[in-house]
């Protein structure tokens, strides 16, 4: 009797214990990531003030709204332009980093801690430094191009300039990571495939164009998408880019203010929180979109299933 | 590079091989060189021209640092968020991560599809309605605020159960449910001790992310409660920048995280290969 009872009382902890294990994280993406989320899309539908008691309902009128900031407007054209900048030579390099890396056996923790020591700095470190490097005034760039012959860039002032200047912070800080992300999936090709390919008399370049990069298909579809989703975001990098005491402007007249920039700028400093609400929705669905079509552009180019 | 031994496994003449060196130094040289110039910089007394020499000021401008900002709560503050945060991730993770891994349980699939389709939600984009239930519940302002949504994550579960699929052998599992050991007890003696390198890296990673933040802390600390990173944007916002000064502050700000990397950077290497 007693045994049984115990028996039962086991199975009954055995039953639920898995589920108190993985109870954490679900409560907690539930209270602070989805619900958080979905209620942007109600703050959405109101006229909400930072400190306001009676938000008051207006339908879609932000959204209305929206459709015609040309300030809105640019900044998604500054975003895409700085995403666009970042994500491709950032995939290229990282894949050319990480066959680099496989070719070189010699102090291979060594090589790989110094290309990842990057993504230890902060963004807002990055964000010092590079604004410094770029500086208009005794910035190393600018002197080195002075020195090469060519003209000096005020590269917070020009629209493209600053594009680059931030792009090119993404990509030192994250171009080593995703190195070894690619690495671990090229060390996981069988070398048996490498092996046919050679008796194929396949050379080098060959074999990693016909067979190391499509093998890479998946890792490489993973690195996009990830970078799509953080790119889309860009938040820290431009803020601190431009120096203005407690400004999300994204420069004297708004040439490198992102979305996410002009949302903390609408939300925090203008303090239209429906409005900034609105603005993330249509980001979120941007992000999702984006993160779609890069995942099925990438499936065709990189050729059929097998 | 010097000589380099032929490697018959790696193939390939050695003109293409010291080719890959030279340019794995190149790659290395721009890695490392933004560190280095933070260092320069810091180092001048003040910024002229572009400095060739280091300038002996580092000191001298690390202590204006403190003197600028209240670096050294900012220091506690960050230290307190990242460790919590850090602590509790690992924990979590690895809990949730041996459940998904080795239990069997009605709908553990699916949850697991779940966690990893979450992974790729812009939770970010909740900051306004986060902010205003932060303060509804009275903790906009302090390091609560930043430490409780982040006590654990989507890809902190990931990694952890992807881990444990491959370090704790299911037999051995088995093996010690049948002697009757119970759940807690067999994730505490057989998957903590077996797992420990990916807790190191996760935990690694985990308080870079966080030591790292910048814009839910931005959002929603107050003045009195900096973080490390929003001491270091109030040094440089102004009309006129002080670069030694900014730049001494974010060699101050990066060098705890480089400590951490230093002691675990082969551990995180590998962890990086494992996500």
């Amino acid at each position: 009797m007693a045994a049984a009872g115990r028996r039962r009382r086991e199975d009954h902890q055995v039953r639920f214990t898995p589920y108190l294990f993985i109870a954490p994280f679900f409560l907690l993406f539930v209270v602070t990531g989805l619900f958080p989320l979905l209620y942007t899309g109600y703050v959405s539908l109101f006229s909400w003030g930072l400190v306001d008691d009676a938000p008051s309902f207006v339908g879609l009128a932000n959204y209305a709204e929206l459709l015609g900031d040309e300030r809105l407007g640019s900044a998604a054209v500054n975003t895409l332009s700085i995403f666009l900048l970042a994500t491709g030579p950032q995939l290229v390099a990282a894949v050319v980093l990480a066959a680099l890396l496989d070719a070189a056996p010699r102090g291979a923790t060594g090589w790989r801690v110094a290309v990842l020591a990057p993504t230890a700095m902060s963004a807002v470190a990055v964000g010092v430094v590079f604004a410094n490097l770029f500086g208009p005034r005794y910035g190393l760039v600018n002197e080195v191009l002075g020195a090469l012959g060519l003209g000096a860039v005020d590269w917070q002032a020009n629209r493209f300039g600053s594009h680059l200047v931030v792009a090119a912070m993404v990509n030192w800080r994250w171009t080593g990571y995703n190195a070894l992300v690619v690495l671990a999936a090229m060390r996981a090709i069988p070398p048996s495939v490498h092996e046919a390919a050679i008796v194929d008399g396949a050379g080098r370049l060959r074999r990693f164009w016909h067979v190391t990069l499509p093998m890479l298909r998946p890792t490489l579809l993973f690195v996009v998408v990830t970078s799509t989703i953080g790119g889309l975001q860009v938040f820290t990098e431009p803020k601190l880019l431009d120096p203005q005491p407690g400004s999300a402007n994204g420069g004297a007249s708004g040439q490198f203010q992102t979305v996410a920039l002009y949302l903390y700028q609408s939300a925090f400093e203008t303090q239209r929180l429906g409005y900034a609400s609105a603005v993330a929705w249509v980001l979120l669905v941007a992000v999702g979109a984006l993160a779609w079509a890069n995942y099925r552009l990438t499936r065709r180019l990189a050729g059929p299933d097998r | 590079m010097g000589e380099l031994p032929a490697d018959p496994a790696a193939g390939g003449p050695r003109p293409v091989r010291t080719w890959v060196y030279g340019l794995l130094v190149a790659f290395v040289a721009g890695s490392l060189f933004p560190f280095c110039w933070a260092v320069l910089v810091g180092d001048q007394a003040a910024v002229s021209a572009v400095p060739l020499a280091p300038g002996g000021h580092f000191l001298a401008n690390a202590r204006r640092v403190f003197d600028t900002v209240p670096f050294w709560r900012a220091l506690g503050n960050s230290a307190l968020v990242a460790g919590t945060v850090t602590v509790s991730t690992v924990l979590f993770a690895s809990l949730a991560g041996f459940a998904f891994a080795r239990v069997r349980f009605p709908g553990r699939d699916r949850l697991f599809a779940f966690v990893v389709a979450t992974m790729a939600v812009p939770t970010q984009l909740g900051v306004i309605p986060l902010y205003l239930a932060m303060a509804e519940l009275g903790w906009a302002g302090g390091p609560q605020a930043v430490i409780v949504p982040n006590l654990v994550t989507a890809l902190g579960v990931f990694w952890m159960r992807q881990y444990t699929v491959a370090a704790v052998p299911a037999e051995l599992v088995d093996a010690a449910r049948v002697d009757g050991c119970s759940l807690p007890r067999v994730y505490w003696h057989v998957c903590l001790p077996a797992v420990r390198p990916a807790l190191a890296s996760l935990g690694m990673f985990t308080f870079m992310a966080s030591w790292n933040d910048f814009l839910w802390p931005l959002v929603v600390l107050d003045a009195d409660h900096p973080t490390v990173q929003l001491a270091l944007e109030r040094l440089q916002s102004g009309h006129y920048v002080d670069y030694p000064l900014v730049l001494a502050g974010a060699t101050l700000a990066t060098v705890p995280v480089l400590v951490v990397f230093a002691v675990l950077g082969r551990r995180s290497v590998d962890g990086v290969a494992l996500g």
